[in-house]
């Protein structure tokens, strides 16, 4: 049997916004221990990178210390897409659905809820590292649960959707953020390691890429990596296939295969992904290839909200037996 | 050496004093009854302490679970665990099975009544029931006139609330033919139980109650409308607020259905359809957890969120079975239950096997006198509500809440009615790490389908404040496992 529109919509939302929780707690993390190594102009500008890169408007009054933008990015539910934010509004989506997830799934969602709402700036600071690690974790240990105590239904194919589309918009939008910095080359040598070692980290990328290139950093060698690759799991290319499996696979249990605008539109960023080389993308302007790469994201997300949750029910009429 | 001879507690009863009510569990020589006491050894074996550990397993247990319930005050709901008691309420096979007899009695009766009462009502014309009775009943549905529902079912699901009183005999207190709630308790006791107590159910030779899912999910099917041969069924919850979410939930789960809420199904020309992924899909039955009021806002309550415009259409048109069915809750009305046995008499010309308890209508100006002369002895309960709400207790009552039900007793009449206070049977609880004496209900659940399905058994609740009379979960009230023997002990 079909599963109910509102229920797919809650297992992918769910699903998003743990992404969304680990992803900022990856950044965050990353840009607060790199502090030490920056000059303060540098430490001044990467703040703004970041909030670019998570697609974040700070208050004005904000002061771009630490500890306020940690707490704005990690506490503050009322103005802030912070962590604690993020984290509610997966649990919040997983309790609507507790019938359909495995109750590890459940427990495993709450604890990591709970964890961060028992906590404050005050009890993490100085140790925002393990906080901020402890997210990245509860996040790890949710997918590993789900990949071990699912089964492979609709309902997961809607939760690796949600997964992969936060995360091919989200890396896109980190490259995004600094192709600035980098193509300008206003930075040389030390300065321009450390701000690739930072990209590549916020992706959990660094050792990966060491694999596959060297510990020499490149930043058209980074972007390759982080865009085209096909087998790093936080890169856009995976998390196209990934899409594009998922669309696939709903698409077959729906009975909603032919004509899929949808597969259609997946396939596209695929084989943008598989076939343009990296030195021609950045000719032709990277920014325009990337913002792309998010545009089709964003096509593909309302798609999945047009032909499956939120569809006309008159056209859905007209095909009743 | 740690003191684990096999008499570590000799002292286990010290504390447990039933009082003048009708005592489960001691007889009069304050020995065991014989189908405790296998129960009462295994109890004194246990090393001094073991009981403790046992308790703190189970109540971690339902923590995991989430297994909670939400209580209302203040417009404030707050999700609290159910508390859950340790040691099993016994029945012996032949005191279950003058139960099982009277409920399948009164479920034929009250269904005979409810079809009666929404057709010819002949009933009424002969004067057994009062007609202006049922027509003022709160919960009496205009609307449900001469619509006939599959086949003459109108409570699919039952729960009955029986006491047992000071000869040990078991009165029906109420019916709760609506949406009765409680069932997953029932089972989730059942499994905490088998946990923390292995080995002694293949001793004891105890009834499975497991298949209540499946049960559950027959007797639906079996109402399904003629069209549907392979019918689509869901439960249809008011969401993740109520506070019987958890069990709805964990039903749908046991049965394998959809749970919906009122904003995934729609009506089309009679029909109910739910939104899924793959586009509209035909429901046939649907296992409602809403009441009435809120079920379609075309019909009842306009401003009801909770329903399906168009939905009480499509049941008329037949295309869709309710379970329960609408307007069920003039039959569980605590006025008209005053004439049950006069229901059972009528309808299948037997004398009701399990009695009612005494109860005074307030419209009879004599029984309203001797009612508001003895408000501090008397319980006084609104005939339309249920879970113990408005609803007075005198012994245990203020002399200012005796005035306001005065009040309002001589306001509206046939709002209320009144019992005498009930000394409720006792049973051995765990209390604070000894044994005590605590007064218990019992609600079993009686499925009518194609055939009457009763889980052997029920939910058995627990006042678990001392001398306490209330045994309802929002007002502090907690549950154990019910155990029926086979009475074939192993």
């Amino acid at each position: 049997m079909a599963m109910l529109s509102r229920v797919a919509d809650h297992l992918y939302w769910m699903s998003r916004y743990l992404e969304r929780a680990q992803h900022t707690a990856r950044l965050l993390d990353v840009a607060l221990d790199m502090i030490p190594d920056r000059s303060p102009a540098a430490v001044a500008r990467s703040w703004e990178t970041l909030f670019a890169s998570l697609n974040v408007t700070p208050p004005e009054d904000l002061p771009r210390k630490p500890r306020h933008i940690t707490n704005f990015l990690a506490f503050d539910e009322e103005n802030g897409p912070s962590i604690a934010h993020h984290m509610t509004v997966a649990r919040e989506n997983a309790r609507q659905v507790r019938e359909l997830i495995s109750s590890e799934m459940w427990e495993q969602v709450n604890r990591l809820y709970l964890d961060v709402q028992t906590t404050n700036i005050n009890r993490i600071w100085g140790q925002s590292s393990e906080f901020l690690s402890s997210v990245k974790q509860g996040a790890h240990l949710f997918q590993g649960i789900t990949d071990s105590t699912m089964n492979r239904g609709e309902g997961w194919h809607f939760i690796q959707l949600g997964q992969y589309t936060e995360r091919a918009g989200n890396v896109a939008a980190l490259l995004n953020a600094h192709i600035d910095d980098q193509l300008a080359s206003t930075q040389q040598g030390a300065d321009q390691y450390l701000e690739l070692l930072g990209l590549l980290r916020s992706c959990t990328a660094f050792e990966a890429y060491c694999k596959v290139y060297s510990a020499e950093l490149h930043f058209e060698e980074v972007a390759e990596f982080l865009l085209l690759n096909d087998t790093f799991p936080f890169s856009v290319n995976f998390a196209a296939s990934q899409m594009r499996a998922g669309l696939e696979s709903i698409a077959d249990l729906t009975d909603t295969r032919r004509n899929n605008l949808l597969i259609r539109r997946a396939g596209r960023l695929k084989a943008m992904l598989d076939y343009e080389q990296i030195d021609e993308l950045i000719a032709g302007g990277l920014r325009r290839h990337l913002d792309t790469v998010q545009s089709l994201s964003a096509q593909i997300h309302s798609g999945v909200h047009d032909n499956y949750i939120a569809y006309s029910v008159e056209d859905k009429l007209t095909t009743l037996v | 050496m740690p003191a684990t001879s096999p008499v570590a507690t000799p002292d286990l009863l010290e504390h447990y004093d039933a009082g003048p009510a009708f005592d489960e569990f001691l007889g009069k020589d304050r020995q065991p009854r014989d189908h405790y006491q296998a129960l009462y050894q295994h109890l004194r074996s246990l090393p001094a302490n073991e009981l403790n550990r046992r308790q703190s397993a189970a109540d971690l247990s339902f923590l995991n679970q989430g297994i909670t319930f939400t209580v209302y005050s203040n417009d404030q709901g707050t999700e609290r665990i159910f508390p859950y008691d340790l040691l099993p309420r016994i029945l012996t096979g032949e005191e279950w099975s003058t139960i099982d007899r009277g409920l399948r009695q009164r479920m034929a009766a009250l269904n005979l009544f409810l079809y009666d009462i929404y057709h010819e009502g002949r009933i009424l014309q002969d004067k057994v029931v009062p007609l202006d009775l049922v027509y003022s009943a709160p919960h009496y549905r205009r609307e449900m006139r001469d619509v006939d529902v599959p086949r003459g079912v109108y409570v699919a699901v039952d729960g009955t609330d029986l006491v047992r009183v000071d000869n040990g005999r078991f009165l029906v207190l109420e019916d709760n033919l609506r949406v009765p709630s409680g069932v997953s308790y029932m089972l989730a006791n059942r499994q905490v139980m088998k946990r923390v107590f292995p080995g002694q159910f293949s001793h004891y030779g105890v009834q499975p109650i497991l298949n209540y899912g499946q049960a559950l999910l027959n007797t639906l099917a079996s109402l399904a409308p003629q069209h549907a041969d392979n019918p689509i069924i869901v439960l249809l919850t008011p969401g993740v607020f109520n506070s019987a979410y958890f069990e709805h939930t964990f039903l749908a789960r046991q049965m394998g259905i959809p749970l919906v809420e009122g904003r995934d199904l729609l009506v089309h020309d009679n029909y109910v359809y739910m939104r899924t992924t793959a586009g509209l899909q035909r429901v046939d039955v649907v296992y409602r957890r809403v009441d009435d009021d809120f079920l379609d806002p075309l019909t009842f309550r306009r401003d009801s969120i909770l329903g399906v415009p168009g939905l009480f259409n499509a049941y008329r048109a037949g295309n869709v079975t309710l379970a329960n069915a609408v307007g069920t809750g003039v039959a569980d009305d605590k006025a008209v239950y005053a004439y049950v046995p006069a229901i059972i008499r009528y309808y299948l010309d037997e004398d009701a096997i399990l009695d009612n308890v005494e109860t005074f209508l307030l419209t009879d100006d004599k029984a309203r006198q001797h009612v508001l002369a003895n408000l501090d002895k008397l319980v006084v309960k609104a005939v339309g509500e249920s879970g113990g709400y408005d609803m007075l207790i005198g012994p245990h009552s203020t002399a200012e809440q005796r005035e306001q039900f005065r009040e309002r007793i001589v306001a509206n009449p046939r709002n209320y009615i009144a019992q005498p206070t009930l000394n409720l049977s006792c049973a051995p609880c765990f209390i604070d790490g000894q044994i005590e004496a605590r007064h218990i209900d019992l609600r079993p659940f009686v499925l009518t389908g194609r055939e009457i399905t009763i889980a052997p058994g029920g939910l058995t609740r627990v006042a678990l404040r001392r001398g306490s009379l209330v045994v309802n979960s929002s007002q502090g009230g907690g549950s154990k496992d019910t155990w029926v023997l086979t009475g074939e002990e192993a």
